[in-house]
């Protein structure tokens, strides 16, 4: 066992901690990197990687919108740099995503979204059903009009957190898997580290909570992370291609029911429910079923695919869907959690706001508007 | 304002909350303390009623009721087991019971939900059916013992508003417990409809959670629910097909004369 003292120690070794280790230890301070499992395995390892802020953009939502649209004008850069540094190539998909209306309802709920991206200028192009086909022509014939964003691209999670883990080692980051966080060190009110399951205290002047749903669990967590985090459960399945046919999508292809996200060798992450059922993550037929059901509705030709898992997961959500990043009421105590259905997504600009705080002292933007605080006078 | 009152409970307002479709807690909060709403109903199936910091913490930080649902049963055997479940999680003898046809209508099947109200109804519970626009229908579940009955104006989501006002209004003449109009309504003018056609109360989902603003919406749909109910209160003037002045001919005020006096 090494010197248990840190410039600064991560809890949780999902995309955004990993993705955190990395820059910091870029910046030159040491960084432990806490995990009670083993690295990116819990929602990182879920989720299916959707860069897509302006198919998913929602009433209400505009500030979260201009974070995610930074989030994802941030990944080019984010990903190329992470290639460098890790050797491993990570890439964003080619395509980018059609919202696909199936039937009338549907194309005048979607042409209402369209109006509404339109509004706010976003980059969406209405595509009608003649020309849709010959976009994508895995589609079900019946299907009557897409809206198209170019931009809102994917990633494969598991090959992004592979490259985290890997840049974040060659910059000096110490990795402890199997090694659960269980309290946070508090002196005259100051974080001064955290203690372990095996009884180990780990000194810092920095800790950052990067530990999903979770965060909340640890003693000594402060109410505003204790209070507005919540688990919520997602099942997805993921689909093969079978006997030697290429993937029947070329785009990722959003419906109101389901996503479908291609990866490069032809198969397709297909999600996901979303469910308050706590800590629980059965997979159950309900939701596969209706997975499969919305799947075939769209894509007629996934009923050739080879069903090759069902995962579910665990998503921190908060009450307004907005993270939680920068500093708590407890110095030294950094949160970069809450990230909901947008995780992977956020990583890049999480990562990069909560390191120059660390590192820098700096309070960016993000860090007003996600602050961990914001609910307090509400409550 | 005249009470509504159902199972000899008083409740403060005639609305009553679906939680479905709502983008964040934080905006169901603000429209449940907006809406001064004091029962929500939540789908059983959906929700882990012990979860922290759950939808049902929010209900309940805002005051309210939780009204558990058996949203996504198919047969009477699956809503009244969803049913005890609730009875045991929530600690609530009340249960909005639905027990739905077909996943494509949501539309209510009849003899199953009879079925269900029936036993429930045996085992202690306050039943509140999800019905469709039937009058017989409505009457049998009401003969069952029911609470109150709650039938569609259109389908689930639809916002299609009321598409059969005479049915809803023949129930609403029967029926000797309350009746509130669940799923349909699009926006206000549907809940004034629904509430000059006789019913007791209305319950809200989509047509807030998917509005552009909930929160506004919250708002226009708790006044038209008012306004319903004043009118059918205050009691429409019958409809003519030709023009009956306001006013007599003879002795019409000289309006030149009193603007004169005015100056």
């Amino acid at each position: 066992m090494p010197e248990k003292n840190f410039d600064c120690v991560i809890v949780g070794g999902g995309v955004i901690g990993l993705a955190i280790a990395w820059r910091i230890s870029q910046l030159g301070l040491s960084v432990a990197l806490l995990e009670r499992h083993h690295p990116a395995l819990a929602a990182s390892w879920v989720a299916a990687g959707m860069l897509a802020p302006v198919t998913e953009v929602s009433y209400g939502e505009e500030e979260l919108l201009a974070f995610n649209l930074e989030a994802a004008a941030r990944y080019p850069s984010f990903v190329e740099e992470l290639s460098r540094s890790s050797g491993i190539t990570v890439e964003l998909s080619k395509n980018g995503t059609l919202f696909v209306a199936l039937d009338r309802d549907q194309k005048e709920a979607l042409e209402m979204l369209f109006e509404f991206q339109s509004s706010l200028g976003l980059d969406a192009e209405w595509i009608g059903d003649g020309k849709l086909r010959e976009l994508e022509s895995g589609l079900r014939p019946s299907a009557r009009a897409a809206v198209l964003a170019r931009n809102d691209r994917s990633i494969d999670p598991r090959v992004l957190t592979g490259a985290l883990l890997e840049a974040a080692q060659r910059e000096g980051t110490l990795i402890f898997p199997e090694t659960e966080v269980t309290s946070i060190a508090i002196q005259g009110g100051n974080c001064t580290g955290v203690r372990t399951a095996s009884g180990d205290e780990f000194k810092t002047t920095n800790v950052v909570v990067a530990a999903g749903s979770w965060s909340g669990s640890i003693e000594g967590m402060p109410a505003e992370i204790r209070e507005n985090l919540r688990p919520v459960k997602g099942q997805l399945m993921h689909l093969k291609p079978g006997g030697g046919l290429p993937g029947p999508v070329e785009h990722i292809i959003r419906t109101e029911e389901i996503y479908l996200v291609p990866r490069e060798d032809g198969s397709i992450v297909a999600g996901a429910s979303v469910e308050e059922k706590g800590f629980d993550t059965t997979i159950t037929a309900g939701e596969i079923y209706e997975l499969l059901r919305s799947a075939d509705e769209a894509v007629p030709g996934i009923r050739e695919m080879e069903l090759a898992a069902t995962i579910s997961g665990l998503r921190p959500g908060t009450p307004d869907n907005r993270p939680l990043i920068g500093p708590t009421s407890i110095d030294g105590l950094v949160a970069a959690t809450g990230h909901f259905r947008n995780g992977i997504l956020q990583t890049a600009v999480t990562a990069d706001a909560v390191a120059r705080f660390v590192v820098k002292g700096e309070a960016l933007p993000e860090m007003k508007r996600f602050h961990p605080e914001r609910f307090a006078v509400a409550k | 304002m005249e009470k509504l009152e159902i199972a000899g409970r008083i409740f403060e307002s005639r609305l009553i909350f679906g939680t479905g479709g709502f983008t964040s807690l934080d905006v169901l909060r603000r429209c449940l303390e907006l809406s001064g709403t004091s029962l929500v109903t939540v789908a059983m199936r959906r929700v882990d009623a012990g979860a922290k910091g759950s939808i049902i913490d929010v209900i309940e930080q805002s005051g309210c009721e939780v009204l558990p649902n058996t949203a996504g049963c198919y047969t009477a055997r699956d809503a009244v087991v969803t049913a005890r479940m609730a009875r045991e999680a929530l600690g609530t003898n009340w249960v909005k019971l639905e027990v739905i046809g077909d996943d494509r209508t949501l539309f209510p099947d009849g003899p199953e939900l009879i079925a269900a109200a029936r036993e429930l109804v045996d085992e202690g519970f306050v039943v509140l059916p999800y019905s469709n626009d039937d009058p017989i229908l409505a009457k049998r579940l009401e003969d069952e013992g029911c609470a109150a009955v709650m039938p569609l104006g259109s389908p689930i989501g639809s916002g299609a508003g009321i598409r059969n006002p005479y049915n809803i209004a023949i129930i609403a003449e029967n029926a000797s417990v309350p009746v509130i109009l669940d799923a349909g309504i699009g926006t206000a003018s549907d809940a004034v409809l629904a509430m000059e056609l006789g019913c007791d109360g209305i319950l809200v989902a989509s047509s807030i959670s998917r509005a552009k603003d909930p929160i506004a919406m919250t708002g226009a749909i708790k006044l038209s629910v008012e306004a319903g109910w004043l009118a059918r209160v205050a009691g429409r003037i019958p409809r003519r097909l030709y023009a009956e002045g306001s006013t007599a001919s003879a002795g019409l005020p000289d309006l030149r004369a009193t603007d004169l006096r005015e100056d």
